[in-house]
């Protein structure tokens, strides 16, 4: 059965526990910046809202990749990059409608969530359980991908 | 079913798997004039840095990939008849079709001066050029690039990077004119000449004299600059001249295509460069010229000639990153904004950085940026999720850095 992470914004405080431990386990720094999730505060409402892919079916980036550098893993789920194939052409960036493939300007490739290959750190992190990383079919993803087939360039007959 | 696919690159590559996947039963032929296997043009200039081998530009890696579920022939196809469903190659071999795909993309145009089918002047579209290219590249090498378009711009980065003493002639006001807008390509342009990249805009090269160890570039306005190498990027056309005959609706030179995207000629398609597809914002058709636009091509063309009508195109939104010396600019759909809609943008030209967004009513339909490279494809979502914005597009008018803010109210009410 595939997990994926399950956002609950009400439960988060806005601490960035998770952002630091993500750039950690994927960079080797205490630095929010190098985050693939990202906590937006709306002070206006006084809301937090932990924001980062969710391996969607559509996998805008895979498809745009002119050289195979994304890959599912098939174990996790995950859209991957393959840094050693990767050519820092940024394609992905502008094709993923939900934002969450970033350019790292360091090292000249693209960075997204993969999921830690199966324990994401960020969930690991959380301490209000505003991540969670449960049975795919029990998130509330659905929500956030069912308006994706409206970013669709096509319509299916039947 | 047989289906015939002319061109074997991106678009008709991602054409041949989709039809495969949708028709197992079917035979599928792809018919490529290029001696490599298919390879994505836009890794080239990343080839020509040395940052990937050859083999690096392949659009798929898997040794045997194509072979192993299509027939892949190499040939040029030189015309097609469109009654007897057959086609000819040029080396006179006969191949019938029960679907036809044109993914033959496009060819550069030289301008037409004296002295441009010289030595030292080349294109930079295929890996043949790419080797020419790659022989004559060394630090300090003095290059001429003829056109700072998309393509001259994203070229450029890669002559600057491999240490030639660079200049450019574009003959429009500023750089990328067909995507940037006035602040966006004159900040470019301000950038390159601070790398030290000789920029002018509003020139023409008037002719190449061909002396001994280089090529004289004479410039309008009297000027004279020495290259080794000249590379012209200086616009394409579409590869559909094997159509004529066929009485197909051509709209400047490429194959007009329905939201079906068939062709006036019932059974034949296209798909990417050389095909007039719709675009998203406009609802025109019009042919786009990039990569992701030839993917979705390739998909939706599949789909219909494997079962015509089952996908209908909503049209591809046009988009553009091009990084230029390490400064990143980006343009979706309609930049430029249009008459009777709002705009907002934000400047900070020392920093080197800037947003322009463009709405209409409360949605977002355009936008273009530099120097921002997070979150960037959120702009996608906005203007193809078509959302209605209401107090946010306030927010957005007071700071358009915040569209991720308002993507996140508009799709989750945050
Ligand atoms: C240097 C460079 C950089 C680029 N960078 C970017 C970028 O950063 N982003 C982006 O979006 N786009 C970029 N592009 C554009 C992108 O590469 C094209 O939009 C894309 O290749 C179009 O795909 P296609 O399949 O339609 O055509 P092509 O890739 O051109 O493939 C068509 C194939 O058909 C073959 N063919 C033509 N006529 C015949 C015939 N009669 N018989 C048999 N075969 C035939 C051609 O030789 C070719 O192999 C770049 C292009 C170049 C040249
Ligand atoms: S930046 Fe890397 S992963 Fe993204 S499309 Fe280009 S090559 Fe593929």
């Amino acid at each position: 059965m595939l997990r994926s992470l399950n956002i609950n914004p009400d439960k988060c405080t806005g601490c960035l526990q998770c952002e630091m431990a993500c750039s950690f386990e994927n960079e080797g720094v205490f630095n929010p910046a190098k985050s693939r999730i990202k906590v937006f505060s709306f002070h206006h409402e006084g809301r937090f809202v932990p924001y980062t892919c969710t391996q969607c079916d559509e996998a805008w980036c895979l498809h745009a990749c002119p050289v195979e550098a994304i890959k599912m893993n098939r174990e996790t789920g995950a859209m991957e990059v393959l840094d050693a194939v990767c050519v820092g052409c940024k394609v992905c960036t502008i094709a993923c409608p939900f934002g969450t493939v970033n350019y790292n300007q360091s090292t000249g490739k693209v960075i997204k969530c993969d999921l830690c290959g199966g324990d994401p750190q960020c969930a690991a992190a959380c301490p209000t359980e505003a991540i969670t990383y449960v049975d795919a079919d029990a998130t509330g993803l659905d929500k956030m991908r069912s308006w994706a087939a409206k970013t669709d360039n096509a319509t299916h007959a039947n | 079913m047989t289906y015939v696919i002319v061109g074997a690159g991106p678009a008709g590559v991602v054409a041949a798997e989709t039809i495969r996947k949708l028709d197992p039963h079917g035979k599928v032929v792809i018919v490529g004039d290029e001696p490599e296997p298919p390879y994505s043009r836009m890794a080239i200039p990343y080839l020509l840095i040395r940052n990937i081998d050859e083999q690096g530009t392949y659009l798929r890696k898997a040794p045997g990939h194509f072979e192993d579920s299509v027939e892949v022939v190499h040939g040029s196809v030189a015309s097609v008849d469109s009654s007897a469903k057959s086609l000819r190659l040029s080396d006179g071999r006969e191949m019938a079709y029960d679907a036809l795909l044109v993914a033959t993309g496009s060819t550069p145009i030289l301008p037409p001066v004296p002295g441009i089918d010289g030595e030292r002047v080349t294109t930079c579209w295929t890996l043949e050029d790419a080797r020419k290219i790659a022989e004559g590249l060394r630090p300090g090498a003095s290059v001429l690039l003829i056109g700072a378009g998309f393509i001259g711009c994203i070229i450029l980065e890669a002559l600057v990077a491999s240490g030639a003493n660079l200049t450019v002639v574009e003959m429009g006001d500023r750089m990328v004119p067909r995507m940037l807008d006035e602040t966006c390509g004159a900040m470019l342009q301000d950038w390159c000449r601070e790398k030290g990249v000789n920029v002018m805009t509003g020139a023409q090269v008037e002719s190449i004299e061909h002396r001994d160890d280089v090529a004289a570039v004479r410039i309008s306005g009297g000027r004279e600059v020495e290259a080794e190498l000249v590379i012209s990027a200086a616009g394409v056309r579409a590869n559909a001249g094997f159509l004529e005959g066929t009485g197909i609706e051509l709209s400047g030179g490429a194959v007009v295509v329905d939201r079906h995207m068939c062709s006036s000629v019932p059974g034949i398609y296209a798909a990417g460069d050389a095909a007039c597809g719709r675009d998203f914002s406009t609802g025109d058709y019009s042919v786009q010229a990039i990569q992701p636009t030839a993917v979705e091509h390739g998909r939706i063309a599949a789909s219909n000639m494997v079962r015509h009508g089952s996908v209908t195109h909503q049209g591809c939104i046009n988009m553009n990153v091009l990084d230029t010396i390490g400064l990143i600019s980006v343009s979706y759909g309609q930049w430029e904004g249009i008459e009777g809609g709002d705009s907002v943008s934000l400047l900070d030209r020392d920093g080197y950085r800037y947003i322009s967004l463009q709405f209409a009513g409360d949605q977002l339909i355009g936008a273009n940026t530099l120097g921002i490279t997070q979150h960037i494809g959120v702009l996608r979502g906005l203007i193809q999720g078509q959302f209605r914005l209401g107090h946010w597009k306030s927010r957005l008018m007071d700071n358009p850095l915040l569209i991720m803010e308002a993507y996140l109210a508009a799709t989750q009410g945050a």
